[in-house]
């Protein structure tokens, strides 16, 4: 027992000095760096102000916010501003339409994107692939408000999809696409398909660039035909990028594009178009209720994170990968 | 096709190109068409406009839409907002970028750690709308040209492709330059710099097309200051008065003698077209790079 003892205060006290020692290290080290410190120091600032700081802000969720009072001083009300969240119908609301655009999205996203990917991978002529390559990243760049804009114009009543419609005798009369309810969602899912189904496309081109060509070669000389070999090649060879994917994207699951549905809704579609962005905006900026939307983003967060491990613990499960 | 040595083209072959490249020709289109369509309203008169059947081209030309926007002082002064936080915001990035990627991919540096942190976990959360609204507003950045270059200055994931970039150069360079007693940002500027043109092209575009494209943080932030209004934002303005038009009366015959061959729908169009020209002049060199820093950010990220 003593001896035990005496050896564990022994190392104990080699602990300590060692990291004494350590620490006279790392100071000396220190201030032999400290160039490299000051460089760095005011960017570390910048990011923790602008990164950090605001996570403080989470705490007016659970007080009842008075500008003029400030963070700090403003009275705790504990959950009362949930407890109203909950109680709120338009909350749900929210969140329904929050779940109906964003799986569309995710779901017709990934479809057209591997799509283009394979039709892409496809053609020989690289004249043409480059041209459609460029083509379709072409509206990755530009703001939704340009997407928006271009997006009202066709679907306006005179737009050109109108017209098409109207030529094939499929409708009798013109429709104001962005003013039926109904519709809100696949246009969102739609519209974001074609600004981004290009550049998402990407990423599954590269996969496909690293299959090895003798694959192919093999497959044709044993008789396989275009469509088998994308079935027996191409979309095996890519699964991996396509799981890591899923997973990483379904953390975005809460998260329907703020800027699109912002742009695109409008009062005769509010009913499905308020996703829980809008609905943090809309009780937070312009009705100045910032304890009340600070606690909807909160549980806006909160799902999110709990989403990513969710997929994250499943993808584990089932494969033995993980995104992280 | 014919150069096709390799094996004959079988009838599933032919028909398989020829569905493949009539869905991909559509493909094409519909990306296409909607901007072209954009184009010719922006060059057609704005009267002649309102009676439909413009398609690909103006069928009454005119440049009278972009001279009434670019005679608009708001408009004109928005633009040069939004090229001044283009540019002054990607410089900006783009050094505290390779600064603090220097730092970090340095593997002697003692606080590499918990700087690499830091920098890592800011990714993985966001503060959320509300409280980054009333940091803003603590910091006095309303109505202030700062709000639209400070927050964007560090950028974690940028610092990230940086740093993967820099630790595939050769460590030799960094250790021969500091037994020369080389100063650390004369090592970054005269050593690293050169060498990271690629990635710095690359992340200087996106932060530039970032920038140029951002439109919320002005409604949000200085919608008081018109002179610090932004083009995106006078668009989005435009954007929000002609759905307003349209959901009030599609044909308003009034609107149409009493309009000055102008309407909100050729403004928006000529406006639209102001927005996207900038990003079709730096997208070759974007198309150029992009692919590449999309790889390297997926490989470490």
């Amino acid at each position: 027992m003593s001896a035990n003892a005496t050896t564990e205060t022994l190392s104990r006290e080699e602990i300590i000095n060692y990291r004494k020692d350590n620490r006279k290290k790392f100071f000396k080290k220190l201030s032999q760096q400290k160039e490299l410190v000051l460089i760095v120091l005011p960017f570390l600032i910048l990011l923790l102000i602008f990164s950090y700081v605001p996570l403080w802000g989470w705490i007016i969720a659970f007080k009842n916010f008075n500008p003029a009072l400030g963070i700090s001083n403003s009275p705790w009300v504990g959950l009362e501003n949930f407890k109203m969240l909950f109680e709120d119908p338009t909350f749900y609301q929210s969140i329904r339409n929050t779940l109906g655009i964003s799986i569309l999205k995710y779901f017709l996203g990934f479809f057209s994107s591997i799509t283009l990917a394979v039709l892409i991978n496809e053609v020989r002529n690289m004249k043409f692939k480059k041209t459609v390559q460029t083509i379709s990243y072409l509206p990755h760049f530009v703001s939704w408000v340009v997407a928006a804009s271009i997006v009202l114009d066709v679907l306006s009543p005179d737009g050109v999809i109108n017209q098409l419609l109207l030529k094939f005798h499929i409708i009798k009369q013109s429709i104001n696409f962005i003013g039926v309810p109904h519709l809100f969602w696949p246009l969102m899912a739609l519209s974001d398909m074609w600004k981004e189904v290009g550049w998402n496309s990407i990423i599954y081109l590269a996969a496909m660039t690293a299959i090895d060509n003798e694959l192919y070669e093999a497959a044709s000389i044993d008789g396989a035909g275009r469509i088998r070999r994308i079935f027996s090649i191409t979309l095996p060879s890519i699964v991996p990028t396509i799981k890591i994917l899923l997973i990483l994207n379904a953390g975005w699951i809460l998260n329907a594009g703020f800027e699109q549905v912002f742009l695109l809704s409008n009062p005769m579609v509010i009913d499905y178009s308020q996703t829980l962005e809008l609905y943090v905006y809309n009780y937070g900026i312009p009705m100045g209720r910032f304890s009340f939307a600070t606690a909807a983003g909160i549980f806006n967060s909160v799902v999110s994170l709990a989403m990513v491990t969710l997929a994250n613990r499943i993808s584990k499960a089932l494969s033995g990968e993980s995104a992280f | 096709m014919a150069k096709n040595k390799r094996r004959r083209l079988t009838t599933e072959d032919i028909v398989f190109d020829t569905i493949n490249y009539i869905i991909l020709t559509i493909v094409i289109i519909v990306t296409l068409y909607p901007f072209i369509h954009v184009l010719a309203v922006s060059f057609n008169d704005a009267i002649d406009t309102v009676r439909g059947g413009i398609y690909l081209f103006p069928r009454k030309f005119t440049t009278f839409n972009y001279v009434s926007i670019l005679n608009d002082p708001e408009i004109y002064n928005a633009t040069i907002i939004s090229a001044l936080r283009a540019i002054i915001g990607s410089v900006l990035n783009v050094i505290a970028s390779i600064i603090v990627a220097y730092a970090i991919s340095r593997r002697d540096f003692v606080l590499r750690g918990i700087v690499s942190k830091i920098f890592t976990y800011s990714m993985y959360f966001t503060s959320g709308l509300i409280p980054y609204y009333l940091l803003i507003r603590d910091l006095h950045l309303m109505n202030n040209f700062l709000v639209y270059i400070l927050p964007g200055i560090v950028s974690a994931w940028n610092i990230m492709v940086v740093r993967s970039y820099i630790d595939g150069l050769p460590a030799s360079l960094v250790e021969s330059a500091k037994l020369d007693g080389a100063s650390e940002l004369r090592i970054i500027f005269s050593i690293i710099f050169p060498l990271s043109v690629p990635v710095l092209a690359t992340i200087t575009l996106f932060v530039a097309v970032g920038q140029w494209n951002s439109w919320f943080d002005t409604m949000l932030f200085c919608s008081m200051n018109p002179n610090l209004s932004t083009l995106q934002y006078e668009l989005q303005k435009v954007l929000q008065s002609t759905q307003q038009f349209t959901q009030q009366a599609s044909f308003d015959m009034g609107l149409r003698n009493n309009s000055n061959s102008v309407t909100p729908e050729s403004i928006r169009a000529a406006m639209t077209i102001v927005a996207v020209v900038p990003i079709m002049m730096v997208y070759p060199f974007l198309q150029k790079y992009f692919v590449k820093g999309l790889t390297i950010g997926s490989v470490k990220g």
